[in-house]
């Protein structure tokens, strides 16, 4: 069978080789973990501890009334020493709760596991997922107990399990596949029991073939499951992209949603997350994500603490193999670059990327040949040379109805263009107006 | 670490290594094995028009932009490809001023005054050679035998029926390897093919516009190219003839001059078949190839306002 593939894209180099072999270990202990009120797309968190107060993991220590979010919990037991805004990873300052680890990692008495998945009803599963924070650990955040309640009159038809992992670098739900699949097959069915959906595919490009060999076996015995295997190209792990290579099926434009097409898309990570949560009653106050690249001295995949400062992390990997000029949180394809270490591990990191000064060096920009490589690698289907040059002459306007807004940042535009035009920059830039534009319209 | 700050731009933070001056180099490559045919059939006077006009592109191009103080540019490449194609689009009989002035012309008017690479509508080359043609018209025309440089008329000459030449035609096997009057780098249809290849290969061109191009270009002239009637044509000839191979990979797929699309290249294949169909046919000129182009370079930004992709999830309506 020919793997299953979409229009559009690049081929990157994977990178991958780094980690790709290395087990799961367990992260850094930290000293002191920094949990952001805001980790996920949706309202952010009020805080629900003190300052001063002990805490035990496991614990709540922000939450939110608003439908669209998720409260977050200690992943420490120890001290709250403060709560103030801290620098975030997506940028700015956001406020957190800072506690003070114990060095016990106590856990509070209220975590038990919630017993079989075969004993437990829908609305139960959504409860745990929205109790234990859960949300999207693709990169999104989008919390999860929100994804798998569609609006009356969507009916879902298909779940794909996303295990793609496009993103140069990242290893980390490879690895999962690998040393976890039944976990992430009990995840999937889980999440499939919350929607009532009666069919589920696992979708693994074809660059893992011990992935797709272990996820195979662990779906053997469910009727309902399947692997679908798909080719290696940018952005396959993006779900309009994952959607029409595996079912054919094509998401309208914003603000068409993959549920307009009858499917729900989770990430691997995710998956292997609920298990766990599941099975141990721990809401989501760990995860795997890949330290990498040519200045970590000891590339790795770790099971790290929600809060653990990046400084941490990579002195745990045994700090610089030589000084890193970029830090970027997750990918190299649509991560983001940090100004430091002091920020924290939050939900939504995939990865831990550190690149040297030849691949951090901005090239100048030349002007655009109008060589059409753009046009051919976007995904979407858009112009973004044209978009691009709406955007830097500040044509808006133009660029909207050009469909600026169905840019879904992917970067194949930006990483394929011969002349270095900055053209995922520009489009962002024209996003931006536009989307303010339109909140302004609507009040 | 702590005394340089890292680098902070947004995603992505890799780069495809193909650069411009990379796919210009490869360009030039690709115009290699036409100027090894045209040296073993014109002789070192093809390569002295050569060398002459990639020399001339080169310098009017820093020259001009170090009297306009912009930034030099000629390392990308592109002043070499212009030099190149315009020296490949003059007779092997050309005196040595032609490809200087066709050069200088190329770079400076037809390409920095529209504000250099990316900004020019119409192929800097072509429009060189077209100005050529209209002052020099004797200059431009003067054909000569390969190997002996005895003064004749080029096969595509002899194929128009109302020129009533009924020379000796060259036989299919001596257009394909070259071995017939014409232009410095057009003769050799196997050459051409060859860096045409390296060209598709290396990804450096999309297939649509030479397959379209030469494939309307076999269909009409097929269908009405004949004395005989409908479907009488002699194609082939017409394929290996004149400016097409060269035109078809290299002119017509010029990046700056041509749609962007897919869907918009295949279009500009379609139209500079038809074009230079008609102006073969029944048109003043023998050769329509490079006026061909030149319409099409005028048609380009009309094809991509109204040519454009799919966006992903849309249907199409109307
Ligand atoms: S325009 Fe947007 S969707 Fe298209 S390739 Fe660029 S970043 Fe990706
Ligand atoms: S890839 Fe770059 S140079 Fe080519 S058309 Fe797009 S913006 Fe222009």
């Amino acid at each position: 069978m020919a793997a299953k593939t979409f229009s559009g894209g690049v081929q990157v180099p994977h990178y991958k080789e780094l980690t790709e072999h290395l087990p799961i270990r367990e992260g850094p202990r930290p000293t002191e973990v920094v949990i952001p009120l805001s980790q996920h797309t949706g309202a952010p968190c009020e805080p629900t501890v003190r300052r001063g107060e002990r805490v035990l993991v496991g614990q709540k220590v922000g939450d939110s009334e608003a439908f669209v979010s998720a409260p977050v919990h200690a992943s420490v037991s120890g001290k709250v020493v403060a709560i103030e805004p801290r620098p975030h990873p997506l940028g700015g300052e956001v406020l957190a709760v800072v506690i003070e680890s114990d060095g016990e990692f106590a856990v509070h008495p209220e975590v038990k596991p919630l017993g079989p998945l075969e004993e437990l009803s829908p609305e139960q599963i959504k409860r745990m997922l929205r109790e234990s924070g859960m949300v999207g650990l693709g990169g999104a955040a989008f919390p999860t107990a929100v994804k798998v309640s569609p609006p009356e009159g969507k009916h879902i038809d298909v779940f794909l399990l996303n295990g793609a992992e496009c993103e140069p670098y990242l290893t980390a739900d490879h690895r999962l596949m690998v040393e976890h699949p039944e976990d992430v097959v009990l995840g999937m069915r889980a999440l499939m029991k919350a929607l009532g959906v009666g069919r589920g595919i696992v979708c693994v490009e074809d660059n893992k073939p011990d992935a797709i060999e272990a996820m195979k076996k662990a779906t053997m015995p469910h009727s309902e499951l399947e692997v679908a295997v798909c080719r290696t190209k940018y952005p396959q792990g993006s779900e309009k992209q994952l959607i029409k290579a595996v079912l054919g099926r094509e998401v309208p434009p914003p603000p068409g949603l993959p549920l307009d097409v009858g499917v729900v898309v989770n990430n691997v990570g995710t998956a292997w997350a609920v298990a766990r949560a599941l099975t141990t009653g721990l809401p989501l106050v760990e995860r795997v994500i890949t330290v990498t690249g040519p200045c970590v001295a000891q590339p790795a995949n770790l099971l790290v603490r929600i809060g653990t400062p990046f400084s941490s992390v990579v002195d745990f990997c045994g700090g610089f193999a030589s000084a890193p000029a970029k830090i970027i949180m997750g990918g190299p394809m649509m991560g983001v670059a940090q100004r430091g270490l002091e920020v924290p591990v939050i939900k939504g990191t995939s990865g831990l990327l550190l690149l040297p000064e030849e691949d951090a060096l901005a090239q100048q920009p030349q002007p655009c040949i109008r060589c059409g490589r753009c046009v051919e690698a976007c995904p979407m289907g858009l112009l973004p040379l044209l978009l691009a040059a709406y955007a830097e002459q500040g044509r808006f306007e133009e660029a909207e109805s050009l469909r600026a807004l169905n840019c879904m940042e992917c970067g194949s535009c930006s990483y394929i263009c011969p002349a270095r035009r900055p053209l995922v920059h520009a489009i962002r830039v024209a996003k931006a107006d536009i989307m303010a534009r339109l909140r302004a319209r609507r009040k | 670490m702590k005394s340089e700050l890292p680098v902070v731009t947004s995603s992505p933070h890799l780069r495809s290594p193909v650069t411009v001056s990379a796919l210009m180099r490869d360009v030039v490559i690709a115009l290699l094995p036409a100027l090894f045919a045209a040296v073993v059939f014109f002789g070192e006077r093809a390569m002295m028009i050569v060398a002459l006009g990639v020399l001339s592109a080169v310098v009017a191009e820093a020259g001009y932009q170090r009297l306009a103080r912009r930034p030099v540019t000629v390392g990308d490449w592109s002043a070499v490809v212009t030099g190149m194609l315009l020296a490949f689009n003059l007779p092997p009989s050309a005196p040595w001023w032609l490809p200087v002035v066709g050069s200088a012309f190329a770079i400076v008017v037809a390409k920095q005054l529209f504000g250099g690479l990316g900004q020019n509508f119409i192929n800097p080359a072509l429009a060189a050679r077209a100005m050529l043609m209209a002052s020099w018209p004797a200059h431009m025309t003067a054909w000569i035998r390969p190997f002996d440089a005895v003064s004749t008329a080029t096969p595509l000459a002899a194929l128009v029926p109302k020129t009533g030449v009924a020379a000796q035609l060259p036989t299919y096997w001596e257009m394909f390897v070259g071995a017939t009057a014409g232009c410095v780098g057009e003769t050799s249809a196997l050459a051409l093919l060859v860096g045409g290849g390296y060209l598709l290969v290396r990804r450096v061109i999309s297939w649509h516009t030479p397959a379209a191009f030469i494939g309307t270009v076999a269909v009409l002239t097929w269908v009405f190219g004949g004395v005989d009637g409908l479907f009488s044509g002699d194609w082939l000839r017409h394929i290996l003839a004149g400016g097409l191979m060269l035109g078809a990979f290299f002119m017509a797929t010029d990046y700056v001059t041509s749609p962007v699309t897919p869907k918009g290249k295949l279009i500009m294949g379609l139209g500079c078949g038809v074009l230079t169909v008609i102006i073969r046919l029944h048109g003043g000129f023998p050769e329509g190839v490079s006026y061909a182009i030149l319409l099409m370079n005028l048609a380009t930004p009309l094809i991509d306002r109204y040519v454009q992709p799919r966006p992903f999830g849309e249907v199409r309506k109307k």
